[in-house]
């Protein structure tokens, strides 16, 4: 018997409910409403009233609307065919609803139950098997998609039988197992996990000793972001956020990626729809869509769903990583999801942290990026969550509650600023105040220098120190003038530019430029380096300015050609004769 | 106290609790969100509890009796639409101004949200003659973008004119708190560009109650929806002012006993003005509902809660600024951005428009530095002098908003600049581009 109740007051999309019976914190209800059931969540029980917060909006219902309890936590479906759909917070397939509008209580589902997927075996009749054993294989898309014994299943069990491949529909059996009592369960090719409890079914998390590449050069050269390692980007509007969470799902060298658009714009969400299915994945030659998967809870989405929409996409994250993959999660913008728990908290009337936040917040917020990284699975594999999350700061002051504790979890820290973004220095993350604890690993540095080049961290750590040299030059020209500084602080300043220009900064819109590999960007630091290191004659600041302008020029135009084609080589060759020109010898 | 009209509805006379804003009674059966009335004023139910209902009142409370009469109407608030709504100007309930009647099929405001993949990508240009906007900052259907400004600048005039200019098939205005003096110039611009037939306009301005400013914005996109989906127009939406939009909603959360988040805004700020702007957007079968708006700033302060939740929404922001050099007002390319402006430059427009108007931006923040250097009283090197020339007639030919031409002699202007200024290599954009048009205009 399922637990019922009935509506008791209403206060936006907060609902208090008398209950008849036993009901449990986070426990999903349908609430009857017309000829709709909008679903909603316990937040906080008090007696017989249980609290709940509708994920839909709740204009027209009434008191005394029957409640009908479901006895589980809000859930997701795993299963093949997730991959290049587009959900909303709660998994809902966005394709199937029918109309221009979404309509209260229009729940579709996620998987398509008549698609056929072709199955392959991969354990054996008599194996033991245990949650998140491979039991076989199918491919979707392009990858193969392992079926795994269900997460829910604790303890260990044996394969009484499994098909010998064949056309299987999600809801297919396609094995059996006993446990060591011997009672036998059916097992189809798809699961239900409630999202806010992680899957844990791997042998071993290590510290991450591998890079991502995401082919923007200022992450990878400066700042690298560990495979299975996480990173936050606050920026105040117009810093350019979107574009480089964007640009960095476009170009990152992951398996797949999954996008919780979270209280953003609709159009950016759109833009994913429209120009993904477009654009070829540089690694797999494939469509980008292939390997994408959007969960949007645009900011004209119900508020509720917004935190349900992270913690979705964060449960499809550790399926995948559960088949041995390289996942990269982007969330744009968690800023989002907080101010969602803090409308709620609110509404609750519930003591308010700083700035109105729940005094939970740091916790919550940590709780969720610990769920990133790269483990050893039960079989020897590995699979990888590397997770990206954006950050808007009110009035962009970095001092606020999301920022700081978001601080606290994530290892890489960039920092969009708003003064480079105003000089359309894009990427505008700042090079000085940016960091990626990463770098700091001994293993990530082995792991860099015998994968990109031996010299590789000593020369990262020398533009680092010509970025800072030069800022300082910069600041004593500023005060001094011009002419009050020695003219090595002009070549100071230019040598820092060279590398803001050529390293730094990237068309985020030019087909070549935006996207740079790891061997290319090597290529252009030794190159920049070199230009950093030679001595030059010069017989006035005046002088300095015009020189330093062309052989950036040089460089940009290096930037827009493919690389180590004839126009790359034309132009490194004019840059060559640039630098010979007062180069002293 | 419980007596019958009407069927469907119910009639209470006996509240038990007036604030300034709101009324409570003990009803049942009662609608979230359900509209009343009170006294013969408009109200809305904001809160229940158990048989216990409360009320906002949008024109206030004064002189509320407690047996004052209560009906509930059963419904959300209505907008009746049809091709009647043209040329026509309603108050914030939706009632025509001029004394008449509208038939048409009654529409609740504030309706659901579009499936996010049953939009399209908005790819059309929205060509305003003003280069500030069309070169630096362009605009595109179905994009959200207001005007950050402090009062005294020219808002209403320039976002009169981009409407005009715009090609739109209706443009409604929502006149959030319009001075009158507004309202009537509005009206008077519209008359005379002999548009008035295209205009839909709901106003609410200072003469009338604050809480009622609330209904506007969704009046007005309710019309918009019904043009864009079921007309297939290209429907310009104006509202102006949303700070004050932004106000009334702090005022009712205040009354409300709501804890404020920063800058005494409801800590639901965000999701309640991205409602609003949300509701721009292309559809595949060419309806669209693009939304210029105006947010006033104080002191030119975008860190404040309301334009600060607005720039996190708004597909960009177009600043005024009066340029005392020229002594006009510009368009401030540094700090206006439209971000849709991706999806035309270089593919509706000429393919080098990109790297000339970043180019153009570079060499104006150069001569920004040049002037800090010059007002600290160091000398100025040959280069900077020419980037102060250079801002100098940048500003005048193209960034002021009395600017009128299309965007080709936009870039033709930007590179007869350039030529007159600088050499290719300190202008720095793309050889090929250089090749073709450095000496062609």
């Amino acid at each position: 018997m399922r637990t019922i109740g009935k509506v008791t007051g209403i206060i936006s999309n907060l609902v208090i409910v008398e209950v008849e019976g036993r009901v449990s914190q986070n426990e999903i209800c349908f609430i009857e409403h017309s000829d709709a059931k909008l679903m909603a969540e316990v937040i906080k029980i008090l007696g017989k009233k249980a609290y709940v917060q509708v994920f839909e909006s709740t204009r027209g219902l009434r008191v005394g609307s029957p409640v009908e309890f479901v006895d589980h936590m809000l859930e997701v479906t795993l299963g093949p065919g997730l991959l290049s759909k587009n959900y909303d917070g709660l998994q809902n397939d966005l394709d199937k609803m029918e109309g221009v509008f979404l309509r209260k209580g229009d729940y579709t589902a996620p998987l398509d139950n008549d698609k056929l997927f072709a199955f392959t075996p991969l354990a054996k009749v008599g194996d033991k098997v245990s949650a998140g054993s491979w039991l076989g294989e199918v491919k979707e898309n392009w990858i193969s998609h392992k079926i795994m014994l269900p997460f829910k299943m604790t303890g260990e069990y044996t394969l009484v039988s499994i098909k010998e491949g064949g056309e299987f529909t999600v809801v297919d059996t396609i094995a059996v197992v006993k446990d060591k009592d011997g009672t036998e369960y059916p097992i189809t090719m798809s699961q239900k996990w409630p999202v806010k409890i992680p899957i844990r079914t791997y042998k071993d998390k290590p510290r991450p000793f591998k890079i991502m590449e995401t082919g923007i050069r200022v992450m990878d050269t400066l700042n690298p972001l560990a495979e299975g390692g996480t990173g936050f980007i606050p920026g105040p509007f117009g810093s350019g956020k979107t574009v480089l969470q964007h640009n960095i799902s476009k170009n990152a060298e992951a398996d797949l990626v999954i996008i919780a658009a979270c209280g953003e714009r609709a159009n950016e969400v759109v833009e994913i729809f429209t120009e993904f299915p477009h654009l070829d994945d540089p690694r797999s030659g494939r469509k980008l869509m292939e390997r994408t998967t959007i969960i949007a809870n645009t900011s004209n989405m119900p508020v509720a769903a917004r935190e349900a929409s992270v913690y979705t996409a964060m449960t499809l994250a550790e399926y995948y990583r559960s088949m041995g993959l390289k996942v990269l999660l982007l969330a744009d913008s968690t800023s989002r999801w907080a101010q969602a728990l803090r409308e709620m908290s609110n509404r609750m009337e519930e003591l308010p942290g700083p700035d109105g936040f729940p005094m939970d917040l740091p916790a919550i917020i940590s709780n969720f990026y610990s769920r990133a990284g790269f483990v050893y699975l039960n079989n020897g594999q590995t699979g990888s969550i590397t997770f990206i999350g954006t950050v808007s700061p009110a009035g962009g002051n970095l001092k606020e509650p999301v920022t700081e504790s978001t601080k606290k979890a994530a290892r890489c820290f960039y920092a969009l600023s708003q003064a480079r973004a105003d000089s359309k220095r894009y990427p505008a993350i700042d090079p000085i105040d940016s960091y990626s604890k990463y770098l700091e690993y001994p293993e990530i540095a082995e792991y860099l220098n015998k994968t990109v080049a031996p010299n590789w961290t000593a020369n990262v750590f020398e533009a680092k120190d010509i970025l800072l040299r030069g800022k300082e030059a910069h600041e004593q020209i500023n005060i001094l003038g011009d002419d009050g500084v020695p003219l090595n602080y002009h070549l100071k300043y230019w040598k820092a530019e060279l590398i803001d220009f050529v390293i730094l900064q990237q068309d985020a819109f030019d087909k070549i430029d935006s996207s740079s590999r790891l061997n290319r960007q090597h290529y252009m630091l030794e190159k920049v380096l070199w230009v950093c290191n030679t001595d030059f004659q010069f017989d006035s600041f005046e002088e300095v300015n015009p020189y330093f302008k062309r052989v950036i020029n040089q460089f940009k135009q290096m930037n827009y050609a493919e690389f180590e084609s004839d126009n790359f080589v034309k132009y490194e060759n004019e840059l060559d004769n640039i630098i010979q020109e007062r180069k002293i010898a | 106290m419980e007596k019958n009209s009407k069927a469907f509805q119910r009639v209470y006379t006996k509240l038990f609790q007036l604030t300034k804003a709101t009324v409570s009674l003990y009803a049942t059966g009662i609608g979230y969100e359900e509209l009343a009335i009170v006294d013969g004023r408009l109200a809305q139910v904001v809160k229940i509890m158990g048989d216990m209902v409360t009320l906002q009142v949008f024109a206030g409370t004064e002189g509320i009796a407690t047996n004052a009469e209560v009906i509930f109407t059963g419904k959300a608030p209505t907008l009746k639409v049809s091709d009647e709504l043209a040329g026509r100007f309603f108050n914030a309930y939706g009632e025509p101004l001029d004394g008449g009647q509208v038939m048409g099929q009654e529409r609740e405001i504030g309706g659901p949200s579009v499936n996010p993949v049953r939009r399209k990508q908005p790819s059309e240009l929205i060509a305003t003659g003003i280069a500030g906007i069309d070169l630096n900052n362009s605009l595109v259907t179905g994009q959200k973008i207001p005007f950050f400004a402090d009062p005294d600048q020219p808002f209403n005039q320039v976002m009169a004119m981009v409407a005009l200019r715009a090609k739109a098939d209706k443009i409604i205005l929502a006149g959030i708190g319009l001075t009158n003096d507004d309202y009537l110039y509005f009206k008077q611009i519209f008359d005379n560009a002999g548009a008035l037939d295209r205009i839909v306009g709901f106003i609410n301005t200072t003469e009338n109650p604050p809480v009622e400013r609330l209904l506007v914005p969704d009046m007005a996109l309710t019309a918009a929806e019904y043009f864009a989906v079921e007309k297939h127009q290209k429907v310009l939406v104006l509202l102006t002012d949303m700070t004050l939009y932004a106000d009334a909603l702090s005022i009712v959360s205040n009354r409300m006993d709501q804890i404020p988040s920063k800058d005494s805004m409801p800590g639901s700020l965000y999701s309640d003005l991205a409602r609003l702007y949300e509701k721009a957007v292309q559809f595949p079968d060419g309806g669209s509902i693009t939304i210029i708006a105006v947010t006033t700033l104080s002191g030119g302060d975008i860190t404040h809660a309301i334009p600060d939740n607005t720039g996190y929404i708004t597909e960009g922001q177009l600043f005024l600024r009066k340029d005392t050099d020229v002594g006009k007002v510009i368009v401030d390319p540094f700090r206006s951005l439209s971000r849709l402006k991706q999806l035309v430059i270089g593919k509706k427009t000429r393919q080098d428009h990109p790297q000339v108007m970043n180019a153009a931006v570079r060499l104006y923040a150069d001569a920004a530095n040049a002037k800090t250097k010059l007002e600290n009283g160091f000398d100025l090197t040959n280069y900077d002098e020419r980037t102060l020339d250079f801002a100098k007639e940048y500003s005048e030919k193209l960034l002021a908003i009395d600017v009128n031409i299309d965007v080709d002699t936009m870039l033709e202007t930007a590179y007869s600049l350039f030529r007159k200024y600088f050499s290719p290599a300190e202008v720095g954009i793309r050889q090929e581009f250089i090749e073709k048009y450095w000496n062609q205009s």
